[in-house]
C-alpha cells in the first residue's frame, strides 16, 4: 500500500515501560497454502491495556489471536506471551498458559449439551480442578451477576437470545481469571443497543479483573468503547496504530473508510 | 501464471491414514492420562446403551421372525424341522445377529457422534474447550468411544436373547413346541466357540463405531454442511469396518475353534 501511515504511538503507549509487555509480536507471519495471511505483524501489548484490532473481513484479524492462544503455529517471526515463545512450548506448558488467557469466540461457543450453571462450572473443575461445591457455586454465582446473568443460570444455551449468549460465553472465560482476553468479534450479529451493552460490559469486565485485552472487531462503536489503543490491519500487516481519535484525524483514506460513517 | 499444486488422491488418503493413527495414539493416551470422565461415561452408556436397546430389541426379534420363516420351508422339505433351534440359534449368535446389531448401532450411534462433534466443531465449541486448557479429547472423545465399546457387546447380547425368543414365538406359531424345549435345544447347541469369538468382535464393533464417529466429527470442516457429511461419512465408514473386522474375525476364528 503506497499512503502507508507513520506509525503514531498513542498517548498510552508513550507512558507504558518495556518490562510490562505482556503480548510481544514481531514480524509474525502466516499462509495458509498459498495465501498469505499475515505477512509482517508487529505489535506489544501492555499490562492491562485494551486494544482494538480492526480491518476488512479476511484480513487475518482473527488468526492473529489464534496463534496467541497456541492454536496457530506461526510460519515466521516471534511471539511470546508473558515473555515465552509460544511456538516453543510443550503440551503441559501450553495448558498453563491457556490458563491465563481467556478467549472469547464470535458465536459465544456454550456447550450447548450444558445448562449455563454446567457451562461456567465446566473450566473450573476441568482446568482449575476444583472440586469444592460451595466454592464453585460462589464463583458461578458471583461471575453470572457481573454479566447480569444471574436469572438465566439454569437455562440452556439454546433458551438464551444472542446478547445473553455473548455475556454468558463472557461469564465462562472470565471464571478462571484471566489475565489477558481475546476477544473476537465480540459483538458481531447483535443490534445496535446490545452492542453497545456487551462493549460497554468489557470495558467494565477490564476494570473489574484487571484483564489485559485484545478486541477483534469491524464495530467501530464497539472500538470507540473498548480501545485504549487502535491498530488498523491491511494486506496481512498492521498499517496504523493509534488512539481512536487520533486515527479519527488520519487522512489515510483506508483508515477513513472505517470512521467515515462516525460523526 | 503460478501453478497451481493438487495433491493426488492416493496421497490424501495416505495423510488420512495417518491422522487416523495419529487420533487413535492419542485417545488411547487419554485415557490413562489426566483425570477420567466418569459422570460424562455414565451419561454416553446411557444415551449409547439405553436409548438403542429398543431399536435393537425391535430388529432383532424381527430377525428372529424372519430367519425362522425363512428357513422353516427348506428344512421342512429335507424332513430337518427339528434342526431349526440349532439353526437359528447358531447362525444367529456366530454372525447375523452381531453384524447386524452393529450395523444398526453404526447407524443410530456412529452418525449420532459424527453429527454432534461435528456441530460442535463448526460452532466453536471444540476451539473454546481446548482453548481453555480443558481436555476435548478427554472429555468427549475417550468417554464416547469406551462408551460404545461397552455398549456394542451388551447390546448384541440383548438382541440376540431377543431375536431367539422372536424365532421362538415364528416356530411356535407353526410347530406348537414348547418355550423350555426351544431352550433346551438353543441351549445344547451352542458353547463357548459360538459365543465367545462373536462377543469378542462386538468389543472391536464398538470400538469401530465409536472412534469412526469421533473422528469424523473432530475432522470435520467448519461448515453447516459438514456436520451432515460427517454423520453420513461416520456410517458409511463404520458400517465398512464392521465388515472389515468381521472377515478377519471369521478367519481367526474359523483357524482356532473350526479346524
Amino acid at each position: 500500500m503506497e499512503e502507508k501511515l507513520a506509525i503514531a504511538e498513542s498517548k498510552e503507549n508513550k507512558i507504558h515501560d518495556k518490562n510490562d509487555a505482556v503480548i510481544e509480536i514481531k514480524h509474525l507471519k502466516k499462509s495458509f497454502g498459498s495465501k498469505d495471511v499475515l505477512t509482517d505483524i508487529n505489535l506489544t501489548v501492555h499490562s492491562g491495556e485494551n486494544v482494538v484490532v480492526l480491518g476488512r473481513s479476511g484480513e487475518g484479524k482473527s488468526v492473529t489471536i489464534q496463534c496467541i492462544v497456541g492454536m496457530l503455529i506461526p510460519d515466521a517471526g516471534t511471539l511470546k506471551v508473558f515473555g515465552e515463545e509460544v511456538a516453543d512450548l510443550g503440551d503441559k506448558e501450553l495448558k498453563e498458559l491457556r490458563m491465563k488467557i481467556g478467549f472469547l469466540f464470535q458465536s459465544g461457543a456454550l456447550y450447548d449439551s450444558m445448562t449455563v450453571r454446567e457451562n461456567m462450572e465446566f473450566p473450573l473443575t476441568r482446568v482449575l480442578k476444583l472440586d469444592d461445591k460451595g466454592e464453585i457455586d460462589k464463583r458461578v454465582e458471583e461471575v453470572l451477576e457481573a454479566v447480569g446473568l444471574a436469572e438465566a443460570i439454569d437455562k440452556m444455551p439454546s433458551d438464551l437470545s444472542g446478547g445473553m449468549r455473548k455475556r454468558a460465553g463472557l461469564a465462562r472465560t472470565l471464571i478462571i481469571k484471566p489475565e489477558i482476553m481475546l476477544y473476537d468479534e465480540p459483538t458481531t450479529g447483535l443490534d445496535p443497543i446490545t452492542s453497545r451493552e456487551i462493549s460497554q460490559l468489557i470495558l467494565d469486565m477490564q476494570k473489574r479483573y484487571k484483564t489485559t485485552s485484545i478486541i477483534i472487531t469491524h464495530d467501530m462503536e464497539c472500538a470507540r468503547i473498548t480501545a485504549d489503543r487502535m491498530v488498523i490491519m491491511d494486506d496481512g500487516e498492521y498499517i496504523a496504530e493509534g488512539s481512536f481519535d487520533d486515527l479519527h484525524k488520519s487522512k489515510n483514506k483506508l483508515v477513513q473508510s472505517f470512521f467515515k460513517d462516525i460523526s | 501464471m503460478a501453478e497451481e499444486i493438487t495433491i493426488p488422491g492416493w496421497k490424501k488418503w495416505l495423510e488420512d491414514i495417518g491422522e487416523q493413527v495419529s487420533f487413535f495414539i492419542r485417545f488411547v493416551k487419554n485415557i490413562f492420562v489426566g483425570g477420567f470422565e466418569w459422570s460424562e461415561f455414565v451419561r454416553q452408556c446411557y444415551e449409547i446403551g439405553y436409548r438403542s436397546m429398543m431399536l435393537v430389541g425391535i430388529t432383532s426379534f424381527i430377525m428372529g421372525v424372519v430367519l425362522i420363516l425363512q428357513l422353516r420351508p427348506t428344512l421342512v422339505e429335507f424332513g430337518a424341522a427339528s434342526m431349526l433351534p440349532k439353526t437359528l440359534s447358531v447362525s444367529f449368535v456366530r454372525e447375523i445377529g452381531p453384524v447386524i446389531i452393529a450395523i444398526i448401532c453404526a447407524g443410530k450411534i456412529a452418525s449420532s457422534i459424527g453429527a454432534e462433534l461435528g456441530s460442535m466443531k463448526v460452532t466453536e465449541q471444540l476451539d473454546a474447550m481446548d482453548v481453555s486448557g480443558a481436555n476435548p479429547l478427554q472429555y468427549l472423545v475417550v468417554t464416547r468411544i469406551l462408551a460404545t465399546t461397552i455398549m456394542v457387546p451388551l447390546l448384541s447380547v440383548i438382541g440376540d436373547v431377543i431375536g431367539l425368543f422372536g424365532g421362538f414365538l415364528a416356530l411356535n406359531l407353526r410347530d406348537h413346541i414348547s418355550l423350555s424345549l426351544y431352550a433346551t435345544k438353543v441351549l445344547a447347541s451352542l458353547d463357548y466357540t459360538d459365543f465367545l469369538p462373536a462377543f469378542i468382535k462386538t468389543i472391536f464393533f464398538g470400538l469401530a463405531i465409536g472412534f469412526v464417529g469421533c473422528y469424523k466429527g473432530f475432522h470435520s470442516s467448519k461448515g453447516t454442511e459438514s456436520v451432515g457429511l460427517a454423520a453420513n461419512s461416520a456410517v458409511v465408514t463404520a458400517s465398512l469396518w464392521i465388515f472389515v473386522i468381521d472377515a478377519i474375525a471369521v478367519q481367526i476364528t474359523s483357524l482356532l475353534f473350526y479346524k
